[in-house]
């Protein structure tokens, strides 16, 4: 059966190939930093399982060194020649979209099959989009070689032109949901549903209803991740406050809660993989550019939660 | 109770506004939380090794997509499809946007949630088409305008999917809220929790295609008013 694990053991090939052609190219500026650093990311992907925690702890703080101190580089890339790309464009024309539809086309196929037979047990049903997800990307990666009569070691060299333009926003959404465990297992929110226990008394319903969903946004600007403020704030306040003092319905303040968090996703760079990371993959100058974008949505929305939660919790 | 760790927080929120680069202000924070904590330096290492190693899939969605990806912009994937959408009569930014949103949140809502992404969607194929319309609608494009045409592409993938995704019931969110009120005694149908997640996400639809017009809108003021600031140079020459 596919796991997780054999999911790991690709992206550890591709980090580890990155690693390789980095340390082979010569004029790469950052060759022996970028070159560890990858080499670092595969290796926890690959063998990370059997190594003590506080080495592959050592070698996270490695990285977020290498990665933070200027030490990942794009090195030299060899562009196809305006007239090659030329011809080779005319050739394929509209079949350049296809491997790029196969991944979410062979994902969804394959989660529709899979789920309709569990009893093969050919994917691991706990994990089974991601499973899919990498299967399709396998698929589509074997069509878009063949159409474009590329070799699977230009595929490599793709690979590394795109990390090389995330940069270190590639290492920040994993080190930032490290983070939330981290304050999880030093008790953080512990503090905060303590903390706003004991000083927030509210007692008119819209202040609590406001309160409640303020703080679901800020504590997820602050976390950037609503799922992990959802279980703080609403212990802290949505029970208390809303579900034992008001009378709330439990599943309209769960909902629109998430919601209101959802609305700090939007307004935080610590959500990096949707604010941070498609800044950097698309060469926008403004470090905060998809947050601004977003900021009047995700601010008008809060505002409307705000009136959706006090008007539909309490029917 | 020991309120020390709540420095890890400070740390984030100071790092963030001062700018520091971000991955060493995330590693400080964590650093500086499990100190305040009083863990020791190699159980803190341990606990930031573990918790790596329990969220590595979140890097597989963003890498596993970037091969396939880079060999078709190799191959001219942004220029084709800059060159279908120049083909589609009528199209505009803030259309090809709208249709975008309600695409991805719809499937979303299905629990279709990798059918677009930054990626494997908006980089090669979305952002690239509503920069050919905004530079159809608007010839002569500042740098300005089209890097602000293209967080428009990223902000509306990740605002279809926020508000498509937590009305799938089978969602991880909706689970962990679930879970979350049984273990503290309250009892909730999921389904319900999906269902009142509804109003939202069609609030969220109506807001943000109502931006996505009012941009179309601001692509035509700014070249109307550009055309007006070059005429009285034509009638000079």
């Amino acid at each position: 059966m596919l796991t997780l694990t054999h999911l790991y053991w690709l992206v550890g090939a591709i980090m580890a190939l990155v690693a390789v052609l980095t340390l082979l190219d010569a004029q790469h500026p950052r060759r022996f930093r970028s070159g560890l650093f990858w080499l670092s990311y595969g290796a926890i992907f690959i063998v990370g399982d059997y190594l003590p925690t506080a080495v592959v702890g050592a070698l996270v703080l490695g990285m977020a060194l290498l990665a933070g101190l200027g030490g990942l580089a794009a090195g030299p890339y060899q562009a196809l020649p305006d007239q090659l790309q030329r011809v080779s464009l005319e050739r394929l024309g509209k079949k350049l979209f296809v491997p790029a539809l196969a991944i979410p086309g062979f994902t969804l196929l394959l989660v529709l099959i899979m789920g309709q037979f569990p009893a093969l047990h050919w994917f691991d049903p706990k994990n089974l989009t991601l499973l899919s997800l990498g299967v399709a990307c396998v698929l589509a990666f074997a069509i878009a070689c063949y159409l474009t009569r590329e070799s699977p070691r230009q595929g490599g060299l793709e690979a590394k032109r795109l990390l090389e333009a995330i940069g270190w926003a590639f290492l920040l959404p994993h080190l930032l949901a490290t983070l939330g465990l981290v304050f999880n297992q030093a008790g953080v929110g512990q503090i905060i549903a303590a903390l706003s226990h004991d000083y927030l008394q509210l007692d008119s319903r819209l202040a609590a209803v406001a309160a409640y969903a303020l703080a679901m946004a800020g504590f997820t600007v602050i976390m950037g991740n609503a799922f992990a403020a959802f279980p703080v704030i609403t212990a802290g306040l949505g029970i208390p406050l809303l579900i034992q003092q008001h009378d709330a319905n439990p599943a309209v303040m769960a909902a629109i809660g998430m919601f209101c968090g959802y609305c700090g996703t939007l307004l935080t760079p610590m959500a990096a993989n949707f604010n941070i990371v498609p800044v950097a993959l698309l060469g926008l100058k403004d470090q905060h550019a998809v947050i601004k974008a977003q900021a009047p949505t995700a601010l008008i929305l809060l505002a409307v939660n705000i009136v959706l939660l006090d008007q539909l919790a309490f029917l | 109770m020991n309120y020390w760790p709540l420095l890890g927080i400070a740390v984030v929120m100071i790092g963030f506004v001062l700018r520091y680069n971000a991955v060493l202000v995330v590693i400080s924070a964590a650093l500086v939380t499990g100190l305040c904590a009083l863990m020791p330096p190699v159980q803190l290492l341990s606990a930031i090794g573990e918790s790596f190693l329990k969220t590595r899939s979140l890097p597989v969605i963003l890498l596993l997509p970037l091969a396939i990806i880079g060999l078709l912009e190799r191959h001219g994937l942004k220029q084709q499809a800059q060159r279908f959408i120049a083909g589609v009569k009528g199209a505009t930014v803030g259309r090809l946007l709208s249709i975008y949103l309600l695409a991805r949140e719809g499937s979303a809502a299905l629990g279709l949630t990798s059918l677009g992404g930054h990626p494997q969607m908006v980089r090669p194929l979305v952002a690239p088409m509503a920069e050919a319309l905004a530079e159809r609608q608007h010839p002569g494009l500042t740098q300005q305008v089209r890097d602000k045409v293209k967080a428009m592409a990223a902000a509306t993938d990740n605002i279809g999917l926020f508000f498509g995704e937590d009305i799938f019931v089978a969602f991880g969110a909706i689970v962990l809220m679930h879970t979350f009120l049984r273990e503290s005694g309250i009892e909730t149908d999921p389904m319900h929790i999906a269902l009142w997640g509804i109003p939202t996400a069609i609030a969220a639809f109506l807001i943000h295609a109502i931006r996505l017009r009012r941009l179309d809108h601001y692509l035509a003021t700014e070249q109307a008013r550009l055309a007006k600031a070059a005429q009285p140079e034509t009638e000079c020459n």
